[in-house]
């Protein structure tokens, strides 16, 4: 593989290009379908979805989770909401500014047609997950409610109280196991990959490890689909779950695929702040509590009054200060920022300083704790399990914690990776939201991608490439599964003291200190250095017991903490190729007066794809992203 | 503080299993349960030991991995609480928890406190779901869903499969687990033209993987992480008569 493959983009006006595209792909009869084999993995909004459409339309699809059953997928954990342009408040809203918001959003890193793409298919993900029998929130007549949500103006998030991403995952969930019990779909749980398979360039396959017998299996197809997630677990602390790893994207990556903008990764403004040196995860509290809640500080840094003692006038509501048309509601990148600078500067609360308020109580005043605990009732609860504080009483501690990836494999307009016959879906892939995702945006790309965009692409894609089944025992299969066994022996054979975690967490403060919120030059350069260090330690100086066969969690940690070795570093390179700053990934070298994000179209308004070498460092082409229907103009949220 | 874990070990199903004491001189209160058994595995394998399995991934109370009993309640003394969320602080200093896996015919053992739960994807297999595929969906406001309504079918959705209701059952039934989903889908006009055939596949079953009749006893209800009350169970066996 050499240089950046055509990345498909229709020509024409952006407005009704997807529609053209689709009109224009080939198709497969369902008789033939019947006889090609597709491999999925990964079962969250993204896998579950494309793999229940995919049997539904004859294919024979085989669905790989490391989990113990598909519902377990991390897309559960989704709280706020899911975004559609349906126009329902009659607030100004239409796919059009969807479009704008989402690549206004994105700050220009993204591009035009895969946004608007997004935007025309929002309306229909609503629709089909209301047929599924997704409970949606719903107003007293009977129809879909909505709310709103940061870095847009309008009422546009549908949401199922605080839970919207598990009732979404759920209904994939069910549409999958109906494909099983028909027989259309074998479901293999339990299986985490370890390796992808290419025989003469293209994607026919997948090495996995069975977690419960250790078993490495070869499973073969015509095409595969990555719908792995994203990688915020390379920071240790994160509000991903503890098995979110980057390890499917990342041997993708080594065996051809591009990684795009790797560095884009967004720190998520709400989270219940970290405290002990064990703590294992940081939680989410819903960006929609900033309909809400109002976020705040101590007018004087070092105040360590109760909040309740600090009177109205000595409080600091920075956002609603400094951005009053947005207020509490700015873009996510935006209000950790801003949050970060102020406890820098000692006006953060809390252990450490380093949290600020998120207050309910004009709202409870105002609102009645009945309506507030209706809204946002599980939140509650589950701050108070962690915290031990009671947030009808006094205010949440929140602070900024890693959360979702912009960046993922590069894939074209039509989902397609680097290397043909592979897809890639979801948070996995980079794709709509540029540097920076707005709220309630994954769960609609994740649904998209896998209800209405992969089903067509992967169908078209097969149409124009026949090819012969291969068989497990074909030596490209082989070597995989070979090359997959030496990884675990070199692992199980390391005669260190230190268990995983420790590396990881090493690993984790290291990346949110050089590469988190804020980023400088020298930083990026000794970050490289450091965990390049980290990784030759780790190799010398981790334990992992016990054997390759039966259960080993520490073993599942362990190769997945060696992957995440490799991605960091090509994070730390991608920010320090970025000379600009945009979105989420903040230069402090490229700041304007006010302390904005300044960006350098001339130079950056491309994708970064990252071509991995064996030997050497990795390559950086880029994907130059031209703007036809919207032009790219600074972000002001003030 | 200080903990004493008595914990259920066994290497895998066809092995004995049998009870381990192992004490953390140094934790901190404001750790959950599963990050002082994360500490007490780091702990182990520094010592060369086999760490304890068990199950986990979000450790925010929704996808349902975690599950275990403590001190012979599933997932712990405190009501709507998931075993990842239950904190140290619940706890005296110096306290003794024995934890152990659930314990239930269609939940085989895998090691220490992991159980097999895929028999509650094959009940929903059975028919836990719409019959409608992608893009036959008609406009989602076409049939109005009153608020009262959508609430309620939404508590019922709320389930994250967790197992504890079967474990926490002395049949080891699993009628709250299949009561939640008929109730979710048989409230909303989506789930009616299969309301009747799935109360019954549903129910077949959940007899054919070896899960029990409903005891009555309501356990179920007490330890459910998500509180889905028991009158489900009254309301899916009318729906089996009607």
């Amino acid at each position: 593989m050499s240089g950046l493959p055509d990345p498909r983009i229709p020509t024409g006006p952006i407005a009704d290009a997807w529609r053209r595209t689709r009109e224009s792909l080939p198709l497969i009869s369902p008789l033939r379908k019947g006889q090609i084999d597709l491999l999925v993995v990964g079962t969250g909004l993204a896998g579950a979805s494309a793999a229940a459409t995919l049997a539904q339309q004859g294919y024979r699809v085989t669905v790989l989770s490391y989990h113990d059953s598909p519902r377990r997928a991390h897309s559960v954990a989704a709280q706020g909401g899911i975004n559609a342009a349906r126009a329902m408040a009659v607030d100004g809203d239409s796919v059009s500014r969807l479009f704008t918001d989402t690549l206004k959003g994105g700050d220009f890193r993204a591009r035009e047609s895969g946004c608007q793409r997004l935007a025309e298919i929002s309306s229909g993900i609503i629709d089909q997950c209301v047929a599924q029998g997704v409970p949606f929130a719903r107003e007293y007549g009977g129809s879909l409610a909505t709310r709103s949500f940061g870095g847009a103006l309008v009422s546009r998030t549908f949401y199922a109280r605080g839970q919207t991403g598990q009732q979404l995952l759920y209904g994939a969930y069910q549409a999958l196991m109906r494909q099983v019990e028909l027989g259309r779909v074998r479901l293999l749980t339990r299986r985490d990959m370890l390796e992808l398979i290419t025989v003469d360039g293209v994607a026919r396959g997948v090495v996995t490890r069975h977690t419960v017998t250790g078993e490495l299996e070869v499973h073969t197809a015509r095409a595969v689909l990555l719908c792995s997630g994203g990688y915020s677990n390379v920071y240790f602390l994160s509000t991903n779950a503890l098995k979110s790893n980057a390890s499917a994207i990342w041997r993708a990556h080594r065996k051809g695929a591009l990684f795009a903008n790797p560095c884009f990764t967004q720190i998520h403004p709400t989270c219940i702040p970290s405290g002990d040196a064990f703590q294992s995860k940081l939680t989410l509290m819903s960006e929609s509590l900033r309909n809400d809640g109002r976020i705040w500080l101590p007018k004087q840094p070092g105040d360590q009054r109760a909040p309740a003692d600090i009177p109205e006038q000595e409080r600091d509501y920075f956002l609603e200060r400094m951005y009053p048309t947005y207020g509490n509601m700015t873009p996510r990148d935006v209000a950790s920022r801003r949050a970060r600078e102020l406890c820098n500067t000692g006006h953060g609360v809390g252990p450490g300083g380093r949290s600020v308020y998120l207050d309910l109580t004009d709202a409870i005043r105002t609102e009645g704790r009945d309506v507030i605990a209706a809204r946002y009732g599980n939140l509650m609860t589950m701050y108070e399990r962690i915290s031990g504080d009671d947030p009808y009483r006094t205010p949440m501690r929140i602070y900024p914690a890693p959360h979702y990836t912009m960046g993922g494999l590069w894939v074209d307009y039509q989902l397609m990776s680097s290397i043909p016959g592979l897809f890639v879906l979801g948070e996995a892939n980079y794709s709509e939201h540029g540097a920076n995702r707005l709220g309630a945006s994954a769960l609609m790309q994740g649904l998209a991608d896998g209800y209405f965009i992969a089903p067509s692409t992967v169908t078209a894609w097969l149409a124009g490439t026949p090819s012969e089944a291969v068989s497990p025992d074909h030596p490209a299969c082989q070597e995989a599964l070979h090359s997959t066994r030496r990884r675990i022996e070199a692992l199980l054979g390391a005669r260190g003291e230190r268990p995983v975690d420790s590396f990881h967490r090493d690993l984790g403060a290291l990346m949110i200190d050089r590469c988190g919120i804020s980023r400088r030059a020298e930083d990026l350069r000794d970050g490289l250095a450091r965990v390049s260090a980290l990784e030759q330690r780790f190799s010398e100086e981790v334990r992992v017991p016990g054997e390759g066969h039966g259960p080993n969690a520490e073993l599942e940690k362990a190769l997945r903490v060696r992957d995440f070795f490799g991605l960091a570093q090509l994070m730390l390179r991608d920010a320090l190729a970025r000379e600009e700053s945009c979105g989420a990934h903040f230069r402090e070298e490229h700041q304007s007066a006010e302390g904005e994000a300044q960006r350098d179209d001339a130079n950056f308004a491309h994708i970064a794809a990252w071509e991995h070498q064996d030997d050497g460092e990795p390559i950086r082409h880029g994907e130059p992203l031209q703007f036809t229907a919207l032009q790219p103009s600074t972000r002001s949220y003030r | 503080m200080k903990l004493t874990l008595r914990i259920w070990r066994q290497t895998d199903r066809h092995q004995p299993g049998g009870y381990e004491s192992h004490t953390l001189d140094r934790v901190s209160p404001d750790l959950s349960l599963l990050e002082a058994l994360d500490q007490l595995n780091e702990q182990l394998i520094s010592n060369g030991q086999r760490p304890i399995g068990f199950e986990h991934d979000c450790r925010e109370g929704i996808c349902g991995s975690c599950g275990f009993l403590v001190n012979g309640q599933a997932h712990g003394p405190r009501g709507a609480t998931s075993v990842c969320q239950l904190y140290l602080r619940e706890f005296q200093d110096g306290a003794e928890l024995t934890l152990e896996p659930w314990r239930a015919r269609a939940f085989p053992p895998i090691q220490d406190l992991m159980v097999d739960r895929s028999a509650f994807d094959r009940l929903i297999a059975a028919g836990g779901y719409c019959s409608t595929g992608t893009g036959q969906a008609p406009d989602g406001n076409a049939l109005p869903v009153g608020r009262d309504q959508a609430t309620s079918a939404f508590d019922t959705a709320t389930c994250i499969g967790c197992g504890a209701c079967v474990a926490s059952c002395r049949n080891a039934s699993a009628s709250l687990f299949v009561a939640a989903k008929l109730a979710h889908l048989g409230q909303l006009p989506q789930g009616q033209p299969e309301r009747s055939k799935r109360a019954r596949s549903m129910q077949d079953r959940m007899e054919q993987e070896g899960f029990g009749s409903c005891s009555s006893n309501l356990e179920c209800e007490a330890v459910c992480p998500q509180e889905i009350s028991a009158d489900w169970i009254s309301w899916m066996h009318r729906e089996t008569r009607s």
